[in-house]
């Protein structure tokens, strides 16, 4: 990167390790800590939108879909959560592979599972098998968002479940008293008084979402845990400019210490969200910031 | 091979007893049962063995953390954050690649970077600091009348710990204890998943059920066999931990006594 690392092993340590720190495969580890971020940013909503839809189906009126909120909560959070991602990744590939099949290949008259093997006809191979290497990466990444969003929904469903019963019975029978429809009193009243309730849930379960974020590792795409691994062993004189021994320990340190400040962070993070949604709520917390500031 | 056979054949796989070559075709449902049950082995033995070690010293670090001294209440304080905020997943990579260059050392690494000793310590360590910070939590919330009903019985220092405080301190603390047990046995599955080797193919449920879903590349079949024992499982623990929770509470009046409320687990 810099012009002095043309020969590296002239370089004193300083210099050398400035030179060793951004090299092509460096920036390959940079690129996969901000994959990291982009799941978190991208799966933390997506989680909490199935976990509302989990929610407000398991407090539906209509018994089907009630169960079906439910199932959906309970199943999800009966079985150790890394089954499920090695079971969902394959499971949700061939379900979409198998719609596609159905849809594109009406004439097609094998059986999909010949033993054991699932084959579908060359139109519905997910990615199509000419598409370019950067297609079959984004449709990993879109597996894994999917993948954590179903777990997480779960466990969002159940907190925001919890939060709707939280809020005080009193605010919708007044909402009721005022001729609101129950849509209404739930839009208007419910769901923005019920997110205080779910605070504490929610951040447990962000900081439980980062956390998982390295079984990206587990779901086939190259993560931080992936290059780390790869850079951190022993690199030979032979392949390379900047040979040294097994430094994989210090990889993960440094992963160690990424993971800490990623919690340090959304601790402080959160506590402030919690002080702002806390301003005006009939709780205990709310009731003391209005003394506090009176 | 009838199913008989595959049992006796495989049961104890996993601690290297019987067949050496595992199934490489026609997978029967048996061998699946046999084998993934095998696994469970594995599991029980990091989860008890880390559960029960942990236990002790999520004490000391409780007790570290409420402590006057402030030495030991930072130290405490460390270890929580530092097990309690980083994924257990990066923890086993780096303690196995930490007891890896220990092993360049001194050859008395040796064991530690096999799973069964070295996973071993990682899972006591982390679960030591999420049930130390449960007991801490429960430490807190002892009501203020008990230790001054101790205090004036005359108790103090290690009988007024060991009698009043410690049992109420468990009381407390029983059913976040019980939903930890639940999540640390759930956890033990990652540890063929990171770096620690399943030495001649020696591994856990998890280890044979995604060996199973990768040759008959059907994943409809091995997991629902490894969620129905973890299922199990489950209940032996909540069963177990509520014969405890009965005997905690066997002092308050009928309609005092908490049943276990339980929330399921999350990944660590």
């Amino acid at each position: 990167m810099f012009a002095y690392c043309s020969d590296p092993a002239t370089l004193e340590s300083l210099r050398w390790l400035s030179c060793y720190l951004t090299t092509g495969k460096h920036v390959n580890l940079y690129y996969s800590v901000v994959t990291v971020l982009v799941l978190l940013a991208i799966t933390a909503p997506t989680a909490l939108a199935f976990g509302f839809a989990g929610a407000t189906a398991a407090r539906s009126r209509f018994a089907p879909l009630s169960w079906l909120g439910k199932g959906y909560i309970s199943v999800v959070r009966g079985v150790p959560d890394i089954a499920f991602f090695l079971f969902f990744v394959i499971a949700l590939d061939q379900a979409f592979e198998w719609i596609r099949h159905k849809v594109k290949c009406p004439d097609w008259t094998e059986p999909v599972r010949q033993g054991n093997d699932f084959i579908v006809c060359q139109a519905a191979k997910l990615p199509l098998s000419e598409s370019p290497q950067w297609m079959h990466e984004t449709y990993g990444f879109f597996l894994a968002v999917l993948t954590f969003a179903i777990v997480f929904g779960a466990f969002a469903a159940n907190v925001l479940f919890g939060a709707m019963r939280a809020v005080p019975r009193a605010q919708i029978e007044t909402a009721e008293a005022y001729g609101m429809s129950p849509r209404q009193s739930f839009w208007r009243i419910l769901v923005p008084q019920m997110w205080v309730y779910a605070l504490p849930g929610l951040s447990n379960l962000w900081m439980v979402l980062t956390k998982a974020t390295p079984l990206l590792f587990l779901l086939g795409v190259e993560d931080i845990v992936y290059w780390a691994r790869e850079l951190g062993g022993t690199a030979l004189p032979r392949f390379t400019d900047y040979p040294h021994g097994d430094w994989r320990m210090w990889y993960f340190l440094v992963l160690l210490v990424f993971y800490l400040g990623l919690t340090k962070i959304s601790e402080v993070f959160l506590e402030r969200l919690m002080t702002r949604l806390t301003h005006g709520q009939a709780t205990t917390g709310g009731e003391a910031q209005r003394k506090a500031a009176a | 091979m009838n199913c008989w056979e595959t049992v006796q054949a495989y049961a104890f796989r996993s601690v290297g007893f019987g067949e050496r070559l595992l199934p490489k075709e026609d997978f029967t449902l048996c061998q699946q049962f046999t084998l993934i049950g095998s696994g469970m082995i594995w599991n029980v033995y990091f989860g008890a063995l880390a559960l029960a070690l942990g236990f002790f010293l999520a004490t000391a670090v409780a007790l570290g953390k409420g402590a006057q001294n402030p030495l030991l209440r930072k130290l405490s304080e460390w270890f929580i954050f530092l097990f309690r905020g980083s994924p257990l997943f990066i923890q086993f990579f780096f303690a196995y690649f930490a007891f890896l260059s220990l092993k360049q050392v001194n050859p008395i690494f040796d064991p530690f970077t096999a799973a069964w000793l070295g996973a071993l310590i990682v899972l006591f360590l982390n679960t030591a600091a999420y049930s130390g910070e449960i007991f801490y939590g429960a430490l807190r919330s002892i009501p203020k009348g008990d230790v001054e009903a101790a205090d004036a019985y005359g108790f103090s220092g290690w009988p007024r710990f060991r009698r009043i405080i410690w049992p109420t301190m468990l009381r407390l603390a029983w059913p976040a204890y019980t939903n930890e047990a639940i999540f640390l046995f759930h956890a033990t599955t990652l540890v063929f998943f990171s770096a620690f080797p399943a030495w001649q193919q020696r591994g856990d449920a998890l280890y044979y059920a995604n060996y199973f879903a990768d040759k008959t590349f059907n994943p409809f079949v091995p997991y629902p066999i490894l969620a129905g024992y973890f299922i199990l499982l489950t209940l032996c623990v909540i069963g177990l931990f509520g014969l405890v929770n009965r005997y905690l509470n066997r002092h308050l009046p009928q309609e005092n006594r908490g049943r276990l409320k339980l929330r399921m687990n999350i990944i660590r």
